[in-house]
């Protein structure tokens, strides 16, 4: 296969944190195009996955291609084709929410012409556009998030990371961002994403990655991972396959809460 | 474009970022402004009389406001130094709030230049002490202080200020980077306050105990304010000019270089 058709291609990756292995042995293979969601509890190694493969961090063994750009030796290749949305917000409070665009613009050295159009498309897209004046500190969470994902998008990645993209948001909100993400998809770019939301590999997903204990314990279609189980949702899928159930909505609200 | 004008115009944006902050953050701006006012006017009016006195040249008696006067050209320099590291204290904290920030991370993993975000400091740090060491002086002028400098004098003052902010800035950088917190940093460059008084800038080294004129005459900020003092009086600096140069290059180079391999590191967890 050539990196036009495969987006992602993970061998072998494996990570620690001191003596705390985190990952251990992933592989897996993303086509273009596609919907990849890697379902894991809190602490499963998911952020640590992300990270890896957006050049955050270096895994100690294994090799991680984006686009067909090795992550640990062309770091700068990966970094123009990919675009990353954190699990906790990156944008910048002090700026404006086009501000904060514009400085995305900037770096991702549009001309002035083409960067205020696509701001100003962009604020358009997240309905920004009445809050595009005011200062990022004081948007709500669900707005914040909007802001997020718009930054992510001005340099116009190829290949997208969303870190629990809806987390913290409400069910309208979270379907809107599915929306978006539909909308991406129908433009080519491949999108790997993490979620606690069965519903929304379920909904999204091309393909489901199970991570549990480090190690990738299913991987295949929603539904053929659902027929493996012999259960009707990805709850029964995870249950039947790790021995346990995965954090529901109400858990992670609740951790949100708690930070 | 190449790998340069490209590095250029993300240093250029990162800048315009910082200077964003700064407009939309004054109470720092003020705070840093706000420290060598308040101890020019200490030393001017509180202890000017009296020390003003005890110059060498100086009326010995302790009254009149030509003592004050005296001590007001004796001091304005070492106050202008001090200007310049007052704004170093609030670079180490401002640095080392941005690394804490989500955006950090989203910085890197985007094809901008590495050394963009840094650069980006350094220059918004040299466009603020620039801004407080003008306001100083205008402060010190109206108060009566007249420098008996030519252009060059004036051209070599300003070339002294900007080679010390130059410095200390990378070090307030690199300071920033290491500390880790905000509350680390706010303490980390707290000798780059106190290292003013003990040099030539308060008080000739004459009139310090030995050990102490020692340090006093060794320690970097000597030279500088020295150097500093001569161009404002429109005198030849001497040596000084060369020691100012050398301490000010030495410390941003390797300053320059610790900050790098720490902006390397940085992790927002
Ligand atoms: N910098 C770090 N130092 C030490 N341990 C870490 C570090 N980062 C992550 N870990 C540990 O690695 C494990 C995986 O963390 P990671 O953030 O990847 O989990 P996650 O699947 O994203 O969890 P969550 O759903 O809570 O976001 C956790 O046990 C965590 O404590
Ligand atoms: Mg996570």
């Amino acid at each position: 296969m050539t990196y036009r058709d495969t987006a992602i291609e993970v061998a072998g990756l494996t990570t620690s944190y001191g003596d705390h292995a985190v990952l251990r042995g992933i592989d897996l293979t993303v086509p273009t195009g596609t919907v990849y969601a890697l379902l894991g509890p809190n602490g499963a190694g998911k952020t640590t996955m992300v990270r890896i493969l957006s050049t955050l961090v270096a895994a100690d063994e294994g090799r991680a291609r984006i686009a067909g750009f090795d992550v640990r030796t062309q770091p700068d290749r990966v970094r123009r084709c990919i675009g990353v949305t954190g699990q906790f917000s990156a944008i910048d409070e002090l700026l404006t929410g086009r501000e904060n665009l514009r400085l995305m613009a900037d770096l991702a050295h549009l001309d002035a012409r083409e960067a205020g159009a696509r701001v100003a498309d962009l604020l358009v897209r997240f309905g920004l556009a009445d809050a595009a004046g005011r200062r990022a500190a004081t948007y709500s969470g669900g707005m914040r998030r909007r802001l997020d994902l718009a930054m992510t998008l001005v340099s116009r990645p190829r290949v997208i990371f969303l870190d629990e993209p809806t987390s913290g948001l409400d069910p309208r909100s979270r379907r809107d961002l599915w929306q978006v993400v539909r909308e991406l998809l129908a433009g080519g770019v491949t999108i790997f994403l993490t979620t606690q939301y069965l519903e929304e590999a379920d909904q999204l997903a091309d393909t489901v990655g199970l991570l549990d204990g480090g190690r990738l314990v299913a991987t295949g279609t929603p539904a053929e991972l659902k027929l493996r189980a012999g259960g009707e949702t990805l709850d029964d899928v995870f249950l039947a396959l790790t021995g346990h159930a995965v954090a529901t909505p109400a858990d992670q609200d609740e951790r949100q809460a708690a930070r | 474009m190449t790998t340069i004008t490209y590095a250029t115009r993300d240093s250029v944006t990162m800048l315009r970022r910082n200077l964003k902050h700064l407009v939309r953050y004054p109470s720092l701006t003020l705070t840093i402004i706000g420290m060598p006012v308040v101890f020019l006017l200490l030393f001017v009016y509180v202890f000017g009389g009296t020390m003003g006195a005890g110059l060498p040249g100086g009326t010995g008696s302790a009254e009149g406001d030509v003592s004050r006067a005296d001590y007001l050209h004796y001091v304005t320099p070492a106050i202008l130094v001090m200007t310049v590291a007052s704004v170093a204290n609030s670079t180490a904290i401002v640095v080392a709030k941005d690394a804490t920030e989500g955006i950090i991370d989203r910085f890197r993993t985007m094809p901008i230049a590495r050394s963009a975000p840094v650069t980006g400091h350094v220059l918004a740090a040299m466009a603020q002490t620039v801004l407080a060491v003008v306001v100083v002086l205008a402060l010190a002028l109206a108060l009566g202080y007249r420098a008996g400098a030519s252009v060059a004098g004036w051209a070599g003052a300003a070339g002294v200020i900007v080679l010390t902010g130059w410095a200390v800035t990378w070090l307030s950088v690199a300071l920033g980077l290491a500390s880790g917190s905000v509350e680390a940093a706010s303490n980390a460059p707290l000798p780059l306050i106190l290292l003013p008084f003990l040099s030539s800038g308060f008080v000739p080294t004459g009139s310090m105990p030995t050990a102490l004129a020692w340090v006093a005459e060794h320690q970097p900020f000597t030279p500088v304010i020295e150097t500093l003092r001569a161009c404002l009086e429109g005198r030849d600096p001497g040596s000084d000019v060369w020691w100012a140069i050398g301490w000010c290059i030495l410390t941003a180079v390797t300053c320059c270089w610790w900050a790098g391999r720490l902006f390397g590191r940085v992790r927002a967890v």
